[in-house]
């Protein structure tokens, strides 16, 4: 889409969301915080829900069991971290980061491998047929959490940040966490690269039209069925990036953390417009801040916030902020 | 005819669900040829385009493509052995730009540069306005403009087969008279063509040689000159007179 017909509207949402917060959270310093908190909640969330959508824009299909590979990614990143000790207990930036990348980057590759089964095994033979994809999916989930614990166990394990990245950087009287503005670079380098090959390179086009109308792109000579593969294993791999990211986030992992955040990944993707990657940013980012302005000014209503959120844009927005497909 | 044959359907019965659609279709389109596919509303035109191009498979019958059976292939190899579709609605991809929307018919192609320079300026003098529009969202542009870029998409590589849905439906007289001397153009650079109308004007305009469908059916089939003089026949066939739409 070019600059001159980019729909402005949904992004503004962000920014006039946190202005709104403003003046009720009562200092600057709070503010800020909890903005960037927000921020680093909702850029996780998008990193999860990322691949989501465009597994549902491109086939239609609703995988409730999304949530393994979240959990899974985190497991798996508890173990790989567990054997780089003398790397996440220095107080060194560089060496933290030396540790936290090969776990980003196995939590993927395991991921991104059980998405290729889980395609192949729960979803291919319901194409097409929602009541049994969310039934099977969730029931694909449970199997998946029950055999994260035969592995590590039933009990939550820690996941503690790497030394270099506890505590918080001062910006006047505001205190940001610093692991905070690192999920906010990490999800920003998601986002840039996945506009990059969307918008860039011809898989990414295939993408963003078989989303639209995967019969013409049919129709034109591509199997999108092995497309479809190929988006379903990224998006499993990106969900397990975003499940070492949540980890650290809460510093301990359990294998029902995937179904728990599940509901706020349903709730992102709607509010984006099922099967758009800019409306999954927006609808996460707008999630993240809600969650945190609400947990801070009105703890009661917080978990009720994102739900009061998504309905007020779909009255807005029937088909989310920036809708792609016509389901 | 059928000696030179390019697409042939033999008894094809094609079921969507539990109805029943084509009921035994017969049809043969000469190689080089446009051959008009005409028939009312239901009568079974696009189910025949739908079912050649694989969207739909057929029940009984088959589909024969330059030689080869093509009845039970997939969509996406009856498009890679040459078959280009345009279907009613065009099928356009409207958040892509016009470029974006060309680069993906051209499957050779990995970037602009790949696309024969030639053929897209052969393009562009077809529908000027692809050039004109050629950033912008294909979602953005008007009906006649969106059915041009449909077409040109169809024709961005060279394709043994065009199979092309209504492409007057809705469209100004201006864009229609527009479009007719494209395909005369595309006639003329011998393309085989199965256009599917209603509009028997543009029709008969165009056609080497027509396929009149009824209740799922090749009710006849012939020269579209000869159809054209005959205004009974029209009347019996299309239940129109060629003066009603002069």
């Amino acid at each position: 889409m070019t600059s001159s017909t980019f729909d402005w509207k949904p992004l503004a949402l962000v920014p006039v969301l946190a202005l709104i917060a403003l003046p009720l959270t009562g200092s600057a310093s709070t503010w800020l915080t909890l903005t960037v908190a927000g921020l680093a909640m909702g850029m996780i969330v998008f990193i999860i829900a990322s691949g989501l959508t465009l597994v549902f824009g491109l086939m239609d299909v609703l995988n409730f069991g999304h949530g393994v590979f979240i959990a899974l990614g985190a497991f798996v990143a508890t173990s790989v971290l567990a054997g780089m000790g003398a790397y996440t207990g220095a107080d060194n930036l560089w060496l933290n980061l030396m540790a936290l990348l090969p776990a980003m980057l196995v939590a993927m590759a395991v991921a991104g491998a059980l998405g290729l089964v889980f395609e192949r095994l729960i979803v291919r033979p319901v194409y097409g047929q929602h009541l049994k994809q969310i039934l099977i999916t969730m029931g694909g989930m449970i199997i998946g959490e029950e055999l994260i614990k035969v592995v590590w166990g039933p009990e939550q394990i820690p996941l503690p940040l790497p030394e270099a990245l506890r505590g918080s950087l001062l910006f006047g009287e505001a205190a940001v966490e610093k692991y905070r503005l690192l999920a906010v670079l990490v999800g920003a380098l998601v986002f840039a690269a996945m506009v990059w090959v969307l918008n860039r390179t011809k898989v990414g086009l295939l993408v963003r039209a078989g989303v639209q109308d995967r019969e013409m792109v049919e129709s034109l000579g591509y199997r999108i069925s092995r497309l479809f593969v190929g988006v379903f294993v990224v998006g499993s791999a990106l969900a397990g990036l975003g499940g070492v990211m949540w980890g650290l986030y809460q510093q301990t992992v359990i294998p029902q953390m995937g179904a728990q955040v599940n509901v706020l990944i349903f709730i992102v993707i709607i509010i984006g417009g099922l099967g758009s990657t800019t409306g999954a940013l927006i609808g996460a980012l707008l999630v993240g801040l809600m969650a945190n302005y609400t947990g801070f000014l009105a703890p009661k209503v917080a978990l009720f916030s994102n739900i009061a959120l998504m309905v007020a844009i779909l009255l807005w927005r029937p088909r989310g902020v920036y809708p792609v497909t016509s389901r | 005819m059928s000696a030179d044959a390019l697409l042939t359907l033999a008894g094809v019965h094609t079921h969507i669900g539990a109805y029943h659609i084509l009921h035994g279709v017969d049809l043969v389109v000469p190689r080089g040829q446009l051959t008009m596919l005409l028939g009312r509303n239901g009568a079974g035109k696009t189910t025949t385009l739908r079912t050649i191009m694989g969207l739909w498979h057929a029940s009984q019958g088959t589909v024969t493509l330059d030689g080869q059976d093509i009845t039970r292939r997939a969509t996406p190899d009856i498009a890679r052995g040459g078959v280009a579709y345009v279907p009613e609605n065009m099928g356009i991809f409207s958040d892509l730009s016009v470029r974006e929307n060309l680069l993906l018919a051209a499957r050779g192609a990995r970037t602009l540069d790949d696309i024969d320079t030639e053929r897209l300026e052969w393009i562009f003098g077809l529908f000027p306005a692809m050039k004109k529009f050629w950033l912008h969202p294909a979602g953005k542009l008007s009906g006649g403009q969106k059915q041009m870029l449909a077409v040109s998409r169809a024709i961005v590589e060279p394709r043994q087969l065009l199979l092309i849905d209504e492409p007057s439906k809705g469209l100004a007289p201006a864009i229609i008279q527009n479009m007719i001397e494209a395909f005369r153009q595309l006639k003329a650079s011998q393309t085989t063509i199965l256009l599917v109308e209603q509009n028997f004007n543009f029709a008969r305009q165009l056609g080497d040689s027509v396929a009149v469908m009824d209740d799922g059916r090749v009710v006849h089939s012939g020269r579209m000159a000869d159809l054209a003089a005959d205004e009974e026949l029209q009347a019996k066939l299309l239940g129109l007179s060629l003066g009603a739409h002069q």
